[in-house]
């Protein structure tokens, strides 16, 4: 069990300095800082003083070491835009990104889940069609087209709702809308798949001819089982809680994460965005962590193959 | 003595096609019974019918009653009851059959709290007694383990503990020893027979192993295409088979004693159950095919006190076997 653990721990560190490592060398050969911050315009003198300030002149390698060096002493650089620490500006819009994804995580699961189950159990029949249906939809439109199919019936035609800004809670409900529908279809999906494989398995059969009945034999014997597969994909979803709306918060004018992104990538604002990558990366990584825990929690022989490992 | 399950005219077809084409079967209390066959020939249909643990969209028929109730369309409240309860089943493939994320004393407690109104202490002490009926060691601690941490015998064996954890009347047996080794086969066989003579329990045992079948069995129903084509007390059926199918099969065992001889093979492949022929199904294979044979399939006659068969000679059979009880 321990080496289980200790094996995977280790796997997501190394994921997190490779993240890291490619963004840092990507965004150093895609482009000049100096440029596109003091603008072509701008006196050779004056970039070079800027290059020289911000350490952009130093050898790659050296720039990298150095970076790593103030990671290690938890210093993430600073804006180059305003001076300001990366970490801090990061921070400050996160609330404004979880304002987003949390209701719409709670909606995809409340929605995906209990579809998909409903269809698999009624496979073949008008609803399992409809759900069907309605979740390929969901996640073939992207999420920039549904947005937009949004923002042109509730508020252009309809006037329901803003169609962009942050300034109260109704301006919400059209992001949240978004992201909530596009993940349900996904989750249904796959909670549906899930659920038939299982109910295809010889113990649910041994199951019924127990005399357990059959909505014992779901909740007790079918729904443990459909978990496991449906928890990396509920992992995966929860990895994407911070960065996962750079699309929807861009249509919606959305001040969170995802735009400063945006915004700091089209600047070069190397610290920012290595900040926000880092930020996403150990997200992704820590959610991936507890859907490993979950698994061994979920699954006695995964539990036995890391203890004998 | 009424008899504990009769199945009549069973049928069953999946999409309009017939797997089942009218089966039946009598049972008596604490009989054992084998069923042998092909595979795809229904044996494992009929019980799985019976008990309604078919999908959906299976198109069932006929009648099965235990104890004279009506099993087919009963509410699933009462046959809830009855599974498990008065008829059990064991599975071919031990090491799916278990669900693999629960522990081996859940599973046997639920079967225990569902038809014996026990449960705690007294459900676990149960069984772990049935884990010690069926030969597993150290009973109490592997209560807590999952099925993976079990050989595919002693799976089976735990199958056998949790079948018999609700008392049942008739076990049914489906393949109970395929999936395992020659070796295990023969303890897990061993088990049943023993439990079935300690406890009264009727045993169908469902397998294409003529042998297994010959050594457990007092009667054997010879399955072919979705029927019954013979019926016969074991030794009678091996001594003298009648159906030319169940000649064919008993043809292709090896014999013990006497000169080593060429095994036969019955010739052809058992009809698409889409593309049945018109007459008897086994007609196109069969090395005593007449013109009647492809008229209309034969039902299934009597030919003595205990034997049936359908062909269109079991008239010329019941004739040949009164002669030799004459002699």
């Amino acid at each position: 069990m321990g080496r289980y653990f200790a094996i995977r721990i280790g796997r997501a560190a190394l994921t997190i300095v490779l993240v890291v490592t490619f963004a840092f060398v990507v965004l150093r050969l895609s482009g000049d800082p100096a440029l596109m911050i003091l603008g072509p315009e701008a006196p050779p003198e004056v970039l070079a003083a800027f290059r020289k300030a911000w350490g952009l002149d130093d050898p790659i390698w050296f720039q990298y070491l150095d970076y790593f060096h103030a990671i290690a002493k938890g210093e993430l650089g600073r804006s180059m835009r305003d001076g300001r620490p990366a970490i801090e500006l990061v921070l400050e819009r996160i609330p404004a990104t979880l304002a987003l994804t949390l209701p719409a995580f709670v909606f995809k699961v409340a929605l995906g889940v209990p579809a998909g189950i409903y269809a698999a159990l009624h496979r073949g029949s008008a609803i399992d069609r409809a759900v069907m249906m309605t979740a390929v939809a969901g996640f073939t439109v992207p999420s920039f087209v549904l947005a937009l199919i949004l923002v042109l019936v509730f508020a252009v035609q309809l006037g329901w709702l803003p169609s962009g800004g942050q300034d109260s809670w109704r301006h919400a409900i059209l992001p949240i809308a978004t992201l909530s529908l596009g993940g349900a279809a996904v989750l249904a999906r796959f909670t549906r798949s899930a659920m038939l494989e299982v109910l295809g398995q010889p113990y649910i059969r041994t199951a019924s001819a127990k005399g357990v009945p059959w909505r014992k034999v779901v909740t007790s014997h079918a729904l443990p089982n459909a978990a496991i597969p449906t928890v990396t994909i509920l992992g995966f979803m929860v990895g994407t809680l911070i960065a996962g709306a750079v699309v929807v918060e861009s249509v919606f004018a959305w001040p969170g994460v995802g735009r400063l992104l945006v915004v700091a990538v089209a600047n070069r604002d190397l610290a920012v965005v290595q900040c926000i990558l880092l930020l996403v990366a150990m997200t992704m990584v820590t959610s991936n962590l507890i859907v490993d825990f979950l698994y061994g929690f979920l699954d006695p022989r995964l539990r036995a193959k890391g203890a004998h490992a | 003595m009424s008899p504990l399950v009769s199945i009549r005219d069973l049928r069953v077809a999946f999409g309009g096609v017939p797997v089942l084409r009218g089966v039946d079967i009598i049972l008596q209390e604490g009989e054992a019974v084998g069923l042998v066959g092909e595979s795809g020939s229904g044996k494992s249909v009929t019980w799985l019918a019976a008990l309604g643990l078919l999908p959906r969209h299976a198109q069932v028929s006929g009648s099965v009653r235990l104890d004279g109730r009506e099993l087919l369309g009963a509410p699933a409240s009462e046959l809830d009851q009855v599974r498990g309860g008065r008829i059990a089943m064991i599975f071919q493939d031990p090491a799916s059959a278990l669900n693999p994320v629960l522990t081996i004393r859940r599973q046997l407690c639920e079967a225990l709290i569902l038809h014996r109104n026990l449960s705690g202490e007294a459900a676990k002490a149960e069984a772990r007694r049935l884990l010690d009926v069926v030969g597993i060691p150290d009973a109490g601690r592997r209560l807590e383990a999952y099925p993976h941490e079990f050989s595919g015998g002693q799976v089976q064996r735990i199958m056998i503990a949790m079948a018999l954890a609700g008392n049942p009347d008739l076990l049914i047996a489906d393949e109970p020893t395929t999936a395992l080794d020659a070796t295990i086969q023969a303890q897990i066989l061993e088990l049943l027979s023993a439990i079935r003579r300690e406890m009264n329990i009727a045993m169908v045992l469902i397998s294409h192993d003529l042998g297994v079948v010959a050594e457990n069995c007092d009667r054997v129903a010879v399955m072919y295409a979705g029927r019954i084509v013979e019926q016969a007390p074991s030794n009678q059926l091996f001594a003298d088979p009648v159906h030319p199918y169940a000649q064919g099969l008993i043809g292709a065992l090896p014999p013990l004693d006497g000169p080593r001889r060429r095994l036969t093979a019955i010739p052809g492949t058992v009809p698409d159950p889409a593309q049945m022929p018109d007459g008897c199904a086994f007609a196109p294979r069969c090395a005593m095919v007449a013109e009647a044979c492809s008229v209309s399939a034969p039902s299934l006659a009597r030919i003595a006190d205990d034997r049936a068969v359908a062909c269109i000679r079991a008239e010329a059979s019941r004739c040949a076997l009164l002669g030799i009880a004459a002699e």
